[in-house]
C-alpha cells in the first residue's frame, strides 16, 4: 500500500498539492520542457479550470498527476502529493489503484476512450470489478444505476449498446460514469465538450457539475475556453507555456486579470458585447484599417440563389440495429431515404457575409457542399451568378472556369493541405491548373498571396508539419483567394484554432473581405463567432431552415425557440 | 536552470530555420538516427555495385571451365573455391549479382507500376473498379503463390522475362492491397477535396496529390519484396525454371552445389546461398530506412 507523507485526517492539507513541478520531455532536439515549475493546489469539493492555449501545458500537468505521461516525458523535479499519498514516488501498482477509484480522468475525445467493440455496460462494470467495488452478482445493476445517473434514457436497454451506436453526447455521459463509478476523490475533465455541440457541451457540462458537487468531489476542469472555465469553476488557473501565469477567483478573472497573457486571451475570446477588432490584442486594432472597399456594384442581383435544394442519401441499414430495438416500443414508419437537408432556399448578395448555423448533423456542411459544387444534388437548383451551376455533375465541376468563383477555406488546415506540398506549392495549385498565369509569374503572385494574408514569405517553403495551427490556416486562405474568387465558403475555419490565433484569422478574413470585394457563406456552430463576421445569418437544423435573419436581430430578438435553446447554451461566464 | 532553458530555446531556433532540401543530407541525418539504416545502405551499394561494374572486376571468367582445378576448397587463388566443372565460385557469385538484381528490380517496378495503380484507383474510385481490383487480388491469393510462379512460367515458356511477369503478377496483391487500403484513407481528406477545388481532375489528384502520400508505405512494401522477388527468382531457377545453366545464377548454383554438401564440399552451395540471404536482408533492413528518406515529416 502507499505510503502517507502525512495523515489524511489533517483538514489543513489540500486534496491535491502540486508543489514545483516541472516535467520534460525527452525528444530528437533534446530535452523540452512542457511544464516549468507550476504550483497548484486543489482543495476537498473545489472546482478548478486549468485555462491556456495549445501547448502551455495543461494536458502534460494532468498526465503528471495521473502519472500516465508517455516514456518520453518524466517529472524531473517538484511533488505531487494527493490527500497525503505522494504520487510522484508512488510504483505503477499503487498508481493503478488510484486510478479511477480515486482519482479519475474524463478525456477530450469520447469516442476514442471507449473501447468500440465493448457494450458500454460491460465497460462500466470492468472498472467497478477492477476496484473491487462491488460483488459480480450486483454489479451489472450498479452498471446500470450508473447509466442513469448520467441521464441516459432506457438505461437497461442501452446496457447492451456498443458506442458506435450513441451519439458524441451520449458517449460523453458514459465516459462520465465510468470516471464516476468507484466515487474518486478528484475528477480530472481534460476538454471534456470539445467536439460537442454547444447544447449538448451545456447538457454535459452541468451534469459533470451537478454530480461533482452531490458527492463531495474535486474537479479540475483542462479547457481553451475562458468562458467555460469561468461559468463552471470556481478558480481559474491560466497557463502559459508551461508556467501558471495567473490565478483567480472565476469573478476576479473577468472583471480585473492582472496578467497580460489573461487580458490578451480574454479579449480573444468571442463574447456577445465586443466587435471583431476588439478581439486583437491592446494596440494591435489601430493599424487593422483595410483600405477603402473596392466592391464593383455590376448589378444589384444576388451572387447565389439557393432554390428548394435538397439532399438525400439512402438509408444504410434496417437491420437489427439498436435504434430499431428500440423503435419497437413506438414504431416509426422510417423512409427508404434520408433527408440531409430538406428544401431549402436563401440567396447571398455581392460582397455579402451570411452565417450558415446549427449543430452537428443539421445539413449545414453538405448544403456547404452542394453550393461548392463537390457533391451532387437531389432536388432543388443552385444559381451562381445568373448560372445554373447545381446541373453540371460535381465530377466535371472541378475543371471548369466557373471552378475559379467558387472557393472554399476548410475546417482543419492540417488535414486539408497535402504534406507532401510545400506551403508555396499550396498555394500554387490553384494558379497552376486554373490561374491562366505564365510558370515564371507563379513565385511572385505565391509571394503576394503570402503578404496579402501575413505569412512571412520566408516560410513558403516550409511543409505543413513545419508550420504552425494559424499559419497552415493563412497558407489555406491564401490558397482560397488565389483566384480571386467571388464566393468563399468558410467551413469553421477556426475551429481548430487557439483563441488568439482565431482573434486574429477572423480579422484577416474580415480585411479580405472588404479589400476583395468577396461574398463569404461562413458555415459554424459557433453563434458567437458568426455575429463578428456575419451581417446574416442562417440557422438550420434537422435539415430545415428554423429561423433566417439579420445577425443583429437573429442574436437579440431570436424568433424560433431553437435559436433561443442555441444562445441559451453558449457558456455564460459571471461578469 | 536558466542556461538549460536558453540551450532548449536555441535548439528549438535551430530546428525552426528552414531546411535546405538536399537528399545527402537527407540521407545523413536518416542514416545517424539509426545505424542499422546505414548498415543497410552500405550493403546494398556493395550489392549494386557487383551488379555494376561485378563482371569487370572479377579475376575469372564465370563460365570458363578448368577440370583439372574442379571441386577445390577455398584458396588464395580460388576464394569461395571451384565448383564441379572447375570454374571460380567467386567470380560466379560476383556476377550472378547482375541477373539477380536485374529480375528482381524490374519484376518490382512492373509490380509497382501495376498493383500500386491499380490499389490507389480502386481506393479512390471505389464502386466497380475497387470490386474488379479487389477480386483480382483475392483470386491471385487463392493459389500458393510459388506453385502458381511455376505454372506461369511453365505456360509462357522457360524465359528471364517470364521470371519476372510471374514474379510481379504474385506480388501483384500486396502492392494492390496496400495501396487500396491507404488511397481509400485519404479520398475523403481535406487537402484532396482542396486540390478538386484548385481544378484538378481526378487523375490528377490520384497521381499528384494522394500517390506521393502513400510512397512511404509503398517504399517499405517494394524493398521487402525486394528481397521476396529475388528468392522467388532464385527459388525457380533451383528448380530448373527460368534462368538455364551454365548462367552464373545464386538459385542455380545453390541447386549445382545441393547434391555436393553430402560429398563435403560445402563451398558451392553456401556462397550463393550466403549471397542470397544478405541480398535479402539487406533490402528487409532498408525499408525502414527508404520510408524516412522519402517521408518529409520523418526527416525533421
Amino acid at each position: 500500500m502507499l505510503k502517507r507523507v502525512a495523515p489524511p485526517e489533517d483538514k489543513g492539507l489540500p486534496l491535491l498539492d502540486v508543489k514545483n513541478l516541472t516535467v520534460e520531455f525527452h525528444t530528437r532536439r533534446g530535452i523540452v520542457r512542457a511544464v516549468e515549475h507550476i504550483n497548484l493546489t486543489i482543495e476537498k469539493g473545489e472546482t478548478v479550470g486549468i485555462v491556456g492555449e495549445s501547448g502551455s501545458g495543461k494536458s502534460v500537468t494532468s498526465y503528471a498527476v495521473m502519472r500516465i505521461l508517455d516514456r518520453a516525458g518524466c517529472i524531473a523535479d517538484g511533488s505531487i502529493t494527493f490527500s497525503g499519498f505522494d504520487l510522484r514516488a508512488a510504483n505503477e501498482s499503487d498508481m493503478r489503484e488510484m486510478r479511477g477509484r480515486e482519482i479519475s480522468m474524463i478525456f477530450q475525445s469520447p469516442r476514442l476512450a471507449l473501447n468500440p467493440i465493448r457494450k458500454i455496460g460491460k465497460q462500466i462494470e470492468d472498472v467497478l470489478l477492477q476496484h473491487a467495488q462491488v460483488g459480480t452478482d450486483v454489479v451489472s445493476e450498479k452498471a446500470v444505476e450508473m447509466l442513469e445517473l448520467v441521464r441516459i434514457a432506457w438505461p437497461r436497454e442501452r446496457y447492451h449498446a456498443y458506442p458506435f451506436e450513441l451519439s458524441g453526447g451520449m458517449c460523453q455521459r458514459v465516459v462520465i460514469a465510468l470516471a464516476l463509478a468507484c466515487k474518486p476523490q478528484l475528477l480530472i475533465a481534460d476538454e471534456p465538450t470539445t467536439g460537442l455541440d454547444v447544447t449538448t457541451q451545456k447538457a454535459v457540462m452541468d451534469l459533470v457539475v451537478e454530480l461533482t458537487r452531490e458527492r463531495g468531489m474535486s474537479t479540475i476542469l483542462i479547457t481553451h475556453d475562458l468562458g467555460l472555465a469561468a461559468t463552471y469553476c470556481g478558480r481559474v488557473v491560466v497557463m502559459e507555456k508551461g508556467k501558471v501565469v495567473e490565478t483567480a477567483s472565476s469573478e476576479l478573472i473577468f472583471k480585473k486579470p492582472t496578467h497580460a497573457y489573461t487580458r490578451k486571451l480574454m479579449r480573444a475570446t468571442p463574447r456577445p458585447d465586443i466587435s471583431l477588432r476588439g478581439l486583437l490584442p491592446e494596440g494591435e486594432t489601430a493599424k487593422a484599417k483595410p483600405p477603402a472597399p473596392l466592391r464593383k456594384k455590376r448589378n444589384q442581383m444576388p451572387l447565389l440563389v439557393v432554390d428548394n435544394l435538397v439532399k438525400e442519401y439512402p438509408r444504410q441499414r434496417q437491420g437489427l440495429s439498436f435504434a430499431n430495438l428500440l423503435a419497437r416500443n413506438k414504431p416509426v414508419p422510417e423512409s427508404e431515404v434520408f433527408r440531409a437537408v430538406d428544401n431549402i432556399s436563401f440567396s447571398i448578395a455581392r460582397g455579402e457575409s451570411v452565417g450558415l448555423v446549427g449543430e452537428s448533423g443539421c445539413g449545414k456542411s453538405t448544403t456547404a457542399m452542394m453550393v461548392m459544387r463537390l457533391i451532387d444534388k437531389s432536388a432543388g437548383s443552385i444559381v451562381f451568378d445568373g448560372e445554373d451551376t447545381g446541373e453540371i455533375p460535381a465530377r466535371q465541376f472541378a475543371t471548369l472556369p466557373l471552378r475559379k468563383r467558387i472557393q472554399m477555406v476548410f475546417q482543419d488546415p492540417t488535414d486539408s493541405l497535402n504534406p507532401r506540398f510545400t506551403a508555396a506549392r499550396a498555394i500554387a495549385d490553384p494558379l497552376l491548373r486554373l490561374g491562366e498565369l505564365a510558370r515564371n509569374k507563379v513565385r511572385a503572385r505565391c509571394e503576394e498571396l503570402a503578404r496579402q494574408v501575413g505569412l512571412p514569405v520566408g516560410l513558403l517553403d516550409r511543409f505543413p508539419h513545419q508550420l504552425s495551427g494559424g499559419q497552415k490556416a493563412r497558407v489555406g486562405i491564401a490558397r482560397a483567394i488565389a483566384l480571386k474568387p467571388d464566393l468563399i465558403i468558410l467551413d469553421e475555419p477556426t475551429a481548430a484554432l487557439d483563441v488568439s490565433v482565431q482573434a486574429v484569422v477572423l480579422n484577416l478574413l474580415q480585411d479580405l473581405k472588404e479589400s476583395l470585394g468577396m461574398s463569404y457563406l461562413f458555415v459554424s456552430h459557433d453563434l458567437n463567432v458568426v455575429r463578428l463576421l456575419c451581417d446574416r445569418v442562417i440557422v438550420m437544423r434537422a435539415g430545415k431552415i428554423v429561423e433566417e435573419g439579420p445577425t443583429k436581430r437573429v442574436l437579440v430578438k431570436p424568433h424560433a425557440d431553437y435559436t433561443r435553446d442555441l444562445l441559451a447554451a453558449i457558456p455564460h461566464p459571471p461578469l | 536552470m536558466n542556461e538549460s532553458a536558453t540551450v532548449i530555446h536555441q535548439a528549438a531556433a535551430a530546428a525552426e530555420k528552414p531546411q535546405q532540401n538536399s537528399m545527402l543530407r537527407d540521407a545523413r541525418y536518416v542514416v545517424s538516427e539509426n545505424p542499422v539504416t546505414g548498415v543497410a545502405f552500405a550493403l546494398f551499394s556493395l550489392i549494386a555495385l557487383c551488379a555494376l561494374i561485378g563482371p569487370y572486376i572479377v579475376p575469372h571468367d564465370p563460365l570458363a571451365s578448368d577440370t583439372a582445378a574442379a571441386l577445390k576448397p577455398p584458396s588464395f587463388a580460388h576464394w569461395f573455391g571451384t565448383d564441379q566443372l572447375g570454374r571460380d565460385m567467386f567470380s560466379r557469385v560476383v556476377v550472378a549479382t547482375r541477373l539477380d538484381f536485374l529480375i528482381a528490380l524490374t519484376s518490382v517496378a512492373l509490380v509497382f507500376a501495376m498493383g500500386g495503380l491499380a490499389g490507389i484507383a480502386a481506393g479512390y474510385f471505389g464502386g466497380w473498379t475497387d470490386r474488379i481490383v479487389s477480386r483480382i487480388a483475392d483470386t491471385i491469393m487463392a493459389f500458393p503463390l510459388f506453385v502458381l510462379a511455376m505454372g506461369i512460367v511453365a505456360a509462357l515458356g522457360n524465359t528471364v522475362t517470364n521470371i519476372v511477369i510471374a514474379t510481379a503478377i504474385i506480388n501483384f496483391p500486396l502492392y494492390a492491397r496496400v495501396a487500396r487500403a491507404e488511397a481509400n484513407v485519404r479520398r475523403e481528406a481535406g487537402f484532396v477535396l482542396a486540390a478538386r477545388l484548385s481544378g484538378n481532375s481526378e487523375f490528377r489528384i490520384l497521381l499528384l496529390h494522394i500517390l506521393p502520400n502513400i510512397m512511404p508505405i509503398m517504399m517499405v512494401q517494394i524493398s521487402l519484396t525486394m528481397g521476396y522477388a529475388i528468392l522467388n527468382a532464385a527459388g525457380l531457377s533451383f528448380i530448373g525454371l527460368g534462368v538455364r545453366p551454365p548462367t552464373p545464377e545464386w538459385g542455380i548454383m545453390v541447386a549445382e552445389g545441393a547434391g555436393n554438401i553430402i560429398s563435403g564440399e560445402w563451398w558451392i552451395a553456401l556462397f550463393p546461398g550466403a549471397a542470397l540471404m544478405l541480398a535479402v536482408f539487406c533490402f528487409n533492413l532498408l525499408g525502414d530506412g527508404l520510408r524516412d528518406l522519402v517521408d518529409p515529416q520523418r526527416r525533421t
